[in-house]
Parts: C-alpha cells; sequence; structure tokens
C-alpha cells in the first residue's frame, strides 16, 4: 500500500497532522482559551473530587455534563440513524450528500459525550465492571445505554471507514467495509430507537420526583420520537453552518443539493413534530395533567409544548410550504432550543420540582460542558478538510462504488441468484 | 423431515441459549423465594429521640460524631458523614420523632438501577453497596424514592453511603448497631414477617395508640424497615404519594421491549429494504422492455 503515498504511510500521516489554514482565527483562540480552561478546571476535579467544580447537590445528583451533554447532546446525534434509514433502507438518494457529514457529527458526539460521561462519573476508573463481564447489572436501563453507547459507535464508525479509507488510499479495505453498510445501518438503527428512548427511560424509576406533567410511563417513546426530529434539526442547522464555513472543501454536488435537502428535511421534521406533539397531548389528556396546568409549574410547560414544540411544527410547514429557507432555519432553531428544554426540565428542572433552593450549575461546570462541544467542532473540522466528507472521493472510487444502494442491491440479487441457480 | 445445515445451526443456538439463560434464570427465582428477609421495626411512639443510634452508627463506620440534635421545624436529612438521622416533628399529638435512613426494599429500585451490581438486595435483606463494583454513575440516587445513596462529592475517591443494616455483623448473628443501642428499644430486629406480626399486635393492643397502618409494609412493594407511629405518616415527613408498586416494575416494560425490538426491528427493516428495492427493479424492468 506504500505505493500510494510517496513519502510512506507514516510521512502521510504527519504531514495531514498538520494544521490547515490560518491558526489564530477567532474561533479558533475562543475555543483554545475554553479548553485550555476546561483541563485546569478537570485536573481540579480528578484531583479534588467532583464536589470541587460542580455544584454538588444529593437531590440532583446530575449535574450539568450528563444532563446536557449526554442525555439532551446524544438526541442531537439522533440525525445519523434517520438519514442513514432515508438513504440506505428507503433508498432516498436525494440525502446521499450528506449522510457522511452526518455520520460523522453522530460519531464524535457520541465519543465526546461519551468522554463527558467519564468526566462525571465518581469512580471513572471501574467503568470496565459493566462491560468485560464481571458485573453484568442486566436489570439497569442504563446498562443497556452504555452497550448500546459502544456497540453504536462501533456501528457509525464502520459506516464512516468508506471515507478513511478513501483518505488514505487503501482501496481493499474501502470494498470491505461499504459491503458492511447495509448491516451495520440495520443493527444501528435498531440501537439507536433502544438508546434513545433508554436515555428516557433511566427517569422511569424517579416517577415521585419528577413533576408528573413531565412524567409519564411514555417518556421512552417520546425520547425516541423526539430525538428524530432533535437529530433533524441539528442537520439542518448544520449543514447551514457547513455550506459557508467548508464552501472550499465542498463538492459542487453538495453545494447545489444544499437547498432542496434542507427543504425535504423540514418535511420530515414538521411531521415528526407533529406526531409527537399529538403524543405529548395524548399523555396529557390520559395523564389527567390538566390539574396542573394552572400553576406556573403548567405555564412552564405550556412554553415547552406550545412554544418550542407547536409553533416550530408550524414554521416547518410554511417554510416547507412557501420553499423559504429562512422559515426552515428558524424552525430548526427553535426545535433545538425545545429538545434542550424538554430534556432539562425532565432532568433537571422539573426533577425535584418540590424543593425551594434552585440550583445553578458552576461557572466550571458550564466551561467543561462548552469544551467538550468545541473539542468535537475541532475534531469535525480536522477531518472535513482532510477525508472525502464533503468533497469528492478520490478518482480511483469508480462511479459504481459511489456506493448507491440500489445499484449495490441489483448487484447482491445478481449474486444471490447465480448462487441459488 | 431434512435437516440442512443452517436448520442444523439455528437449532443448536436456540437449545444453547435456553440451556444457558433459561437456567440462570430459573435459579434466582428458587432462591428467593427460599429466603426471608431480615428487617427493622421502628416504632415512634416509643422513640425518645435520644440519636443514639445515630451515635451507634457514626462509631461503627467511623463516621463523625453527630453534632446537632433533632428540633421541630428542622429537616437534618443523611448525608454522605451520616447514615441515619432522628428527626423532630409537631404533629396533632404533640412532638414525635422518626428515624429516618436507608429503607432496604425488598425490591430497590437502586439495584434495579445499577449497571454493576454494585447495589444488591443481599439474601439476609439489607441492601449493600460494594465498593469494588460502583463506578459512581449515581443512577441509584435517581432512582431511590426515598433518596437515600449519598455521594462523597468531595472526594477524589468517592464512595456512595448509606445504611447497609449492619451487614457484616448480622453476618455473624449480631443485631445492627443501632438496634442494638436503643435504649428504649424503639428498634427491633428480625425476619420481616414476624416484624409485621408484631407491629399488628402492638396496634391491636393499644388501637388508641396507634396510627392503624404500617409504613413500609406495602410501600413500593414491601420495605425492610418499618415504622409505628401514632399520627398520619405525612406528618412525620413520610411520603404516602409513592405507590405500591415495586419500583424496579416501572422500567419492565421497557426493558422486555428491548429483545422484541432487536430482533423484529432489523427484520422489518430488511424486508423493507427489500420491497422496496425489488419495486424499483420491477420498475426499471418494465422502462427497459418499453423502450
Amino acid at each position: 500500500m506504500n505505493s500510494e503515498h510517496p513519502k510512506g504511510f507514516l510521512q502521510f500521516i504527519l504531514d495531514e497532522l498538520k494544521p490547515k489554514g490560518k491558526i489564530f482565527t477567532p474561533f479558533n483562540i475562543i475555543s483554545g482559551i475554553t479548553i485550555m480552561m476546561a483541563i485546569g478546571v478537570l485536573v481540579n476535579r480528578f484531583s479534588n473530587g467532583l464536589g470541587s467544580v460542580v455544584h454538588a447537590s444529593q437531590e440532583l445528583p446530575w449535574g450539568l455534563w450528563i444532563n446536557f451533554n449526554v442525555i439532551t447532546g446524544v438526541s442531537f446525534a439522533g440525525g445519523a440513524f434517520v438519514v442513514t434509514f432515508m438513504v440506505y433502507i428507503l433508498g432516498l438518494e436525494k440525502y446521499r450528500p450528506i449522510v457522511r457529514a452526518t455520520v460523522l457529527y453522530a460519531l464524535l458526539a457520541y465519543m465526546f459525550y461519551a468522554g463527558a460521561l467519564l468526566l462525571d462519573l465518581g469512580r471513572p476508573w471501574k467503568v470496565i465492571n459493566p462491560i468485560i463481564g464481571n458485573s453484568f447489572g442486566i436489570s439497569s436501563v442504563l446498562f443497556l445505554v452504555a452497550w448500546h453507547f459502544i456497540l453504536y459507535m462501533g456501528a457509525l464508525f464502520i459506516e464512516f471507514c468508506p471515507a478513511i479509507t478513501e483518505w488514505a488510499a487503501w482501496k481493499r479495505y474501502r470494498k470491505f467495509f461499504v459491503s458492511l453498510t447495509l448491516a451495520v445501518v440495520i443493527f444501528g438503527i435498531a440501537l439507536s430507537t433502544l438508546h434513545q428512548s433508554g436515555l428516557g427511560a433511566l427517569f422511569l424509576m424517579a416517577k415521585p420526583k419528577i413533576h408528573p406533567l413531565w412524567y409519564s410511563e411514555f417518556i421512552p417513546i417520546l425520547f425516541f420520537i423526539s430525538s428524530i426530529f432533535a437529530g433533524l434539526s441539528l442537520v439542518i442547522i448544520m449543514e447551514t453552518i457547513n455550506q459557508r464555513v467548508f464552501k472550499n472543501d465542498m463538492s459542487f454536488i453538495h453545494k447545489s443539493s444544499h437547498r432542496n435537502i434542507i427543504l425535504s428535511l423540514a418535511r420530515t421534521c414538521a411531521g415528526a413534530l407533529f406526531v409527537y406533539f399529538f403524543m405529548t397531548v395524548l399523555v396529557f389528556i390520559h395523564g389527567k395533567n390538566y390539574t396542573y396546568i394552572n400553576t406556573p409549574w403548567g405555564y412552564w410547560y405550556l412554553v415547552e409544548v406550545l412554544g418550542f414544540v407547536l409553533v416550530p411544527c408550524l414554521i416547518f410547514m410554511a417554510g416547507y410550504r412557501y420553499r423559504n429557507l429562512i422559515l426552515v432555519r428558524t424552525g430548526a432553531v427553535m426545535a433545538i432550543a425545545g429538545i434542550i428544554l424538554n430534556r432539562l426540565n425532565i432532568s433537571t428542572i422539573a426533577f425535584h420540582w418540590y424543593d425551594k433552593t434552585v440550583h445553578y450549575p458552576t461557572w466550571m461546570e458550564i466551561v467543561v460542558s462548552i469544551a467538550v462541544i468545541f473539542t468535537q467542532i475541532l475534531v469535525f473540522r480536522w477531518i472535513i478538510r482532510r477525508m472525502p466528507v464533503y468533497r469528492e472521493s478520490p478518482q480511483w472510487v469508480s462511479g459504481e462504488s459511489q456506493n448507491k444502494s440500489f445499484i449495490n442491491y441489483e448487484k447482491r440479487r445478481k449474486k444471490w441468484k447465480v448462487l441459488a441457480e | 423431515m431434512a435437516i440442512n445445515r443452517r436448520g442444523f445451526l439455528k437449532t443448536l443456538g436456540l437449545a444453547g441459549v435456553t440451556l444457558t439463560v433459561g437456567k440462570s434464570f430459573g435459579a434466582t427465582k428458587d432462591k428467593k423465594s427460599a429466603t426471608e428477609f431480615n428487617g427493622i421495626l421502628y416504632d415512634s411512639t416509643i422513640c425518645a429521640g435520644c440519636q443514639s443510634c445515630e451515635y451507634a452508627c457514626a462509631e461503627q463506620y467511623g463516621l463523625p460524631t453527630p453534632m446537632d440534635s433533632p428540633s421541630p421545624g428542622i429537616i437534618r436529612k443523611t448525608d454522605e458523614t451520616r447514615r441515619v438521622v432522628m428527626n423532630s416533628y409537631n404533629t396533632s399529638k404533640g412532638e414525635q420523632y422518626a428515624r429516618k435512613a436507608c429503607m432496604h426494599c425488598n425490591e430497590p429500585a437502586c439495584a434495579s438501577a445499577c449497571l454493576t451490581k454494585a447495589m444488591i438486595k443481599t439474601d439476609e435483606g439489607p441492601v449493600i453497596w460494594r465498593e469494588e463494583k460502583c463506578m459512581g454513575c449515581r443512577s441509584c440516587m435517581i432512582s431511590c424514592p426515598f433518596d437515600m445513596p449519598k455521594f462523597e462529592y468531595n472526594s477524589p475517591n468517592p464512595k456512595i453511603q448509606k445504611c447497609r443494616m449492619c451487614f457484616e455483623l448480622m453476618k455473624k448473628g449480631k443485631k445492627p448497631a443501632c438496634v442494638d443501642v436503643c435504649p428504649p428499644e424503639a428498634l427491633l430486629f428480625g425476619k420481616r414477617r414476624d416484624l409485621i406480626e408484631i407491629a399488628r399486635a402492638r396496634i391491636y393492643a393499644k388501637p388508641e395508640q396507634y396510627n392503624h397502618s404500617i409504613y413500609g409494609e406495602h410501600e413500593v412493594g414491601g420495605t425492610g424497615v418499618l415504622y409505628l407511629a401514632s399520627v398520619p405518616f405525612k406528618e412525620l415527613g413520610f411520603r404516602d404519594d409513592l405507590g405500591i408498586t415495586s419500583y424496579p416494575e416501572y422500567n419492565k416494560t421497557f426493558l422486555y421491549s428491548v429483545p422484541a425490538v432487536l430482533v423484529l426491528w432489523p427484520a422489518f427493516l430488511l424486508g423493507l429494504n427489500n420491497a422496496l428495492f425489488e419495486r424499483k427493479l420491477k420498475i426499471k424492468k418494465e422502462k427497459e422492455e418499453q423502450s
């Protein structure tokens, strides 16, 4: 394989590791400072315990790192399973240009948010316990979520491997990974269904502690449905930003398909939001929750459900109807805000709602939370600038192995037919 | 019946799974039904609020000696330095005391939430935390309806602190430290079934002195620590809205749906994929034939 890299593979990697573009841009400076500060905070956290850094409380055991980075952040990574479903299962080729970017975003999200989970664990050196099998807590929802995180990260990695192999010019491996794609996508969708809902199921036993407006036995289903539009809304925003930031790393097909993709995603989002809204109303009526509506908590609930679920749903519909990208983007921002609101309501704000004391995160918690996101963006950028995510695949990837799922299916079918005969 | 290789392997796999999984599931159930849990009965009408239980517990586990004492209006909570607290309440029948500590549920939410089995319900009855297993995720704290597990936030090697009903002493045939020391014998240690009988007998013997219910007999599916009091338990700071369902039940529907989703969902997706692409293929062929 060395023939692909005239100076040798090691030199190729070393060259690629060097930064491309200007170093002292405003974004780099801000993210650099944040990350340095976060490292300082983390040194403190590991030498003096969690309490020296986070707003420690026996009543609200999970702080910003879990409730925001893990529980909220993972729902935004849901875009990957929806987009791969549309492209590989339904064969909707028009979404093909955004598959790699979405999968890459999700892969990094899982890596960094699982990382945030490690920061918040009191005894992170024991994290191997549920993995190596010396103590499987199979009755635990968190056990399921943890395992699904790991397996799904593997699945996403394999889904992204074609891009890596194209970058490193590993022709033979590329073929192997492409052949795995459909299987891995199906596995990934099943895993996503379960762990997106599993994140909600983590709160099922906290029944007496969560305000009845937010607690229902349907939390897992609501979490799953909301992860669909959360993920897609994030894809809309991410694509909008990337169209500007990565102009020079983007092939013509990505630029030209952008408008159409965003509008189609808006329609899907509107649908998912409507289903979610409908389910929420059903839960509200069946739980006889209207008795709580005329309280401060009830108003807050209405802000979330009407202002950040129904309104973005209508905005998405209007945006699709009038083919207006600005409306769609507004809807996406609002839907994202709605998801953050919903997840934080369940996990923090309406958790122990009967306590009079209000818990605010410390500045150190916030710095680390933001630093995790910044690191993810930096790695994302590093990969986009180097690997064929938005760029065209290298010449040696022949036209047919741009892995159009339908063509692949046709080929596979022919092969089976030959085998069967 | 002809058996091909695929069919044979399938049968073999199924048999293997039933043998390994089926056996282990069955075994735990048998063991559970054969044991009787130990428990503690606390009688608030006898308790004088002397805090001897707090001192004994602190001494037993090397925790700091409590410096404050119960007084009405102040709610003292268990935390990482005290596993049991005595509280005083102004009730409809004057000042009453209530001891608060881990309830040692029959089916504990904390143990069900634990992904490393660090928190377990022992066959003897106590719910105990095991240091070598715990990874500090604190989902036991999220799940516990009584908010009893407490986390040492200010330690680089944090532990979960909560009452373990002196599991080690119990194994030596001794009573828990707090029960052993209680001067007026407001605390009783014994088999849970016997304790319920004793509690009922006390209510029958002095019906005017007691509130006619035992807190913990049915709450959250039954708890190992049982309470008697002269007033409704709400006045003593107990929650009366916890229900009588054991908390792991709330997870059950979700957990049972997991294998179904993992099996049916991929099959459905594959079928959907095939059906859609078959149709595309058909349309393509028809078009080719037309042209």
